[in-house]
């Protein structure tokens, strides 16, 4: 950050005259806004000339609404969440994206081919990284559980579980857990029945669990005991195995990943440089940058430029054994459950 | 006894209003002030509770040939149609999404077939959907034959509505319009949680308060000054940074569980954080300087000599506390129980890190629909429910209490 703001105030004071305008970009900081610093923000400042400020904001929607609405757009760019794109799309939050511009990989691969399949599906953005909510143990703890069932048996396995409080992901994994197939997890979850199903089976874990708000709390909660096993973001965990030499382990088994992507907000003045930014970030090698934080680039072109020790810690190596989240169904259901999981949480 | 003369009777009024208009103007950066800082956003507020014209503005037309629907079978051919004409064109404009959202909130799992129809119309032709509208819509997604989902569209279509409030005490209109009992059953448990966990704070912080600013208010200017910086530091440092602390403190592996383990008195660590202790410790923590200050204040005034007094002529410390000092010392009481507690009922970050499950409070819920579901209308209503409760809370402290006994200083 301090790199970035010096880097702000001398480009500032040398080239003003020549510069472009400012461009605002908003991710969600971290370690893993400083990959994104390091491998997207530098070197399209240094290469365009276009200052961008970097802002950090905490995902969901309500943001870019409240922003629309009031016509006063602060943001260009946006790093959004898949489950939040489908809805910020539909409601008209964000421009629609041209994608037939974007760029083709180093290899040559034209765009279409080289995205992988769900990075283009939406029209207002364009696939940044694979990341995916995953559960780790700390391995102090002697053996730990290596499925989802293991997760949901406290005989077993005893001990605190570590879960974001949202119905998201837990409500898949207890489905996962009571034997449900992957693949009808959510057709199952769009049922009366299986919401019941659902909440049984976390009932069985409820007094073993333990509540946390936001990603950052995951690696806290394991490294100082609070929970033998929690859920995560996988980059969180690889960051304080990587950076701190954390005894935690990743365990893929049933893991729900998801994309986030590149948006563009809706009646920003700066659409052109906008999509100039989304078209530097999302080339080969800015992409094949995120693989410091353990998320897996969207390019298949980038991929090729991974070192093979490193693919293994990327959820693109694990999709098979994972579920994709579906944005659909947390369009429709997001709130409904939203309210349910609140009521079972005060029972 | 002389009369004033006219003349001077004119200047005395003269003066009068001017010093009126002097002070009005003192007065004015704080009234334009609070007027759009307070009272613009809250009627802003109370607005959204019962206006949200979203789906009557998207789909006007449809709205009102629905208008003479029993709601008992399909619409006519002709209001589906009309709806098919209307869908693309929002396909269009991309507004289907707040369509989408808005019928959601009524039928949940209606949102992608909200969205995915429109997609499907998109491109049709004009003169086609004109023609066959109904028969394509209905083609789409077999949601579209039922007639639930136009009961939905209706209710949404609603510009003023009552809804949300009946949301926000759990309940809802059925499909004939009666008031019933919603599935999910929340709010009430919440407000119920809610103003408990204020009265809990509320005697905590009276508990541990009111000894001490009575010391304070005994004890030489320097010891009460020593102490007084004790109050206020906490008050001075970022409540972040307080709860974080208290997080630091109560955690499995904190400074509380490691001491009691190296202590021997436990065996494995106690759950002292994530539920509503840790809340109710946190918040107690935050919110004792608002009931130390104006006690401390108050008792100040009060003249030891009374209590003297009253002990001379035979009464017990505790008849003469309870008979003198406590009536005097009741506007300092009354004021900081009042503050702390109307604090403690909107608070939202301290039970949202330190709460878990059972510290939620129903500020968090309020957050809920602001930043994740969207239901902006709904949080907007719950928000006026607290702010009526506050004020039907005060009306009563008045009542009882009286809010000349209030007094800060």
């Amino acid at each position: 950050m301090k790199k970035h703001l010096t880097y702000l105030a001398t480009t500032a004071l040398l080239a003003s005259p020549v510069l472009a305008q400012d461009l605002t970009v908003t991710s969600f900081g971290g370690a893993y806004g400083a990959a994104q610093m390091e491998h997207m923000i530098e070197p399209y400042m240094k290469e365009s000339g276009t200052n961008v400020l970097f802002e950090d904001y905490g995902g969901g929607v309500a943001e870019m609404k409240a922003q629309v609405e009031a016509g006063n757009i602060l943001w260009d760019v946006v790093d959004i969440e898949v489950i939040d794109l489908e809805r910020a799309c539909a409601e008209g939050y964000l421009e629609v994206i041209d994608q037939s511009v974007l760029p083709e990989g180093d290899d040559g691969t034209a765009a279409a081919d080289d995205f992988i399949e769900d990075a283009l599906a939406n029209e207002c953005g364009v696939g940044n990284i694979v990341w995916s909510v995953v559960f780790a143990v700390n391995t102090e703890n002697g053996e730990g559980p290596k499925t989802i069932e293991d997760f949901f048996d406290t005989e077993a396995f005893p001990g605190k579980r570590g879960l974001r409080k949202r119905p998201q992901v837990n409500m898949e994994w207890a489905l996962l857990a009571d034997g449900v197939a992957p693949e009808e997890v959510y057709e199952v979850l769009a049922t009366e029945e299986g919401q019941a199903q659902a909440f049984a089976k976390l009932d069985t874990i409820k007094d073993e669990i333990t509540w946390y708000d936001s990603w950052s709390q995951a690696p806290v909660l394991l490294n100082d005991g609070g929970a033998t096993m929690v859920q995560s973001a996988n980059g969180r965990i690889f960051a304080a195995i990587k950076d701190d030499g954390a005894p935690f382990e990743i365990v893929w088994d049933s893991h729900i990943y998801d994309l986030d992507v590149w948006a563009i907000m809706k009646g920003t003045e700066k659409k052109e440089e906008a999509m100039e930014f989304i078209k530097f970030a999302t080339g080969t090698v800015p992409l094949s940058g995120m693989q410091d934080v353990a998320y897996g680039p969207t390019r298949a072109s980038a991929q090729a430029l991974l070192p093979e020790e490193v693919k293994q810690d990327l959820p693109t190596a694990h999709l098979d054994e994972g579920v994709k989240a579906d944005g659909i169904f947390w369009a429709d259901y997001g709130e409904s459950l939203g309210e349910k999981f609140n009521e079972w949480l005060l029972q | 006894m002389s009369s004033l003369t006219s003349e001077d009777a004119a200047n005395a009024r003269r003066q009068l209003r001017r010093r009126r208009t002097q002070a009005f103007l003192f007065v004015v950066p704080l009234l334009v002030f609070i007027l759009f800082a307070f009272v613009a956003p809250i009627t802003t507020m109370l607005f959204r509770s019962v206006y949200n014209p979203t789906v009557a503005e998207l789909v006007p037309e449809t709205l009102t040939m629905l208008e003479d629907w029993s709601g008992e079978e399909l619409p006519g051919d002709a209001t589906i149609t009309r709806f098919a004409i209307d869908m693309k064109r929002m396909a269009n404009d991309r507004t289907s999404g707040r369509l989408a959202d808005e019928i959601n909130r009524a039928l949940p799992g209606m949102s992608s077939v909200v969205k995915s129809t429109a997609r499907g119309l998109r491109r049709a032709d004009d003169a086609e959907l004109a023609a066959n509208g109904a028969e394509m819509l209905l083609a789409e997604n077999d949601r579209w034959a039922k007639p639930a989902t136009w009961r939905a569209i209706r209710s949404a279509g609603q510009a003023y509505t009552s809804s949300y409030y009946l949301t926000a005490v759990d309940l809802e209109y059925d499909a004939e319009g009666e008031i019933i009992m919603r599935d999910t059953q929340i709010y009430k448990q919440l407000y119920t949680k809610t103003l408990k966990m204020a009265l809990i704070i509320t005697g905590l912080t009276m508990l541990l308060g009111y000894p001490l600013a009575f010391y304070m208010s005994q004890a030489s200017p320097a010891t009460a000054n020593f102490l007084m910086v004790f109050v206020l530091l906490p008050f001075w440092t970022s409540l972040l940074v307080r709860t974080t602390a208290w997080i630091a403190l109560l955690q499995a592996g904190g400074v509380v569980n490691s001491t009691l383990i190296w202590a021997g008195l436990i065996n494995e660590p106690i759950e002292l954080l994530y539920n509503e202790f840790s809340t109710i410790l946190a918040m107690t923590h935050i919110l004792l300087p608002f009931m130390v200050l104006p006690l401390y204040a108050v008792m100040r005034g009060i003249d030891a000599s009374f209590m003297r007094a009253a002990i001379s002529m035979g009464s017990n410390p505790i008849g003469a506390w309870y008979k003198i000092y406590l009536p005097m010392s009741l506007p300092g009481l009354s004021a900081g129980a009042l503050l702390v507690f109307i604090i403690s009922v909107g608070y939202y970050i301290t039970p949202a890190l330190v709460g878990g499950t059972d510290g939620q409070m129903i500020s968090n819920i309020i957050a809920f629909h602001m930043q994740v579901s969207n239901n902006w209308e709904l949080a907007a209503a719950l928000g006026s429910l607290l702010l009526i409760l506050i004020l039907v809370l005060y009306w009563l402290f008045d009542r009882f209490v009286g809010t000349d006994n209030l007094k800060l200083g």
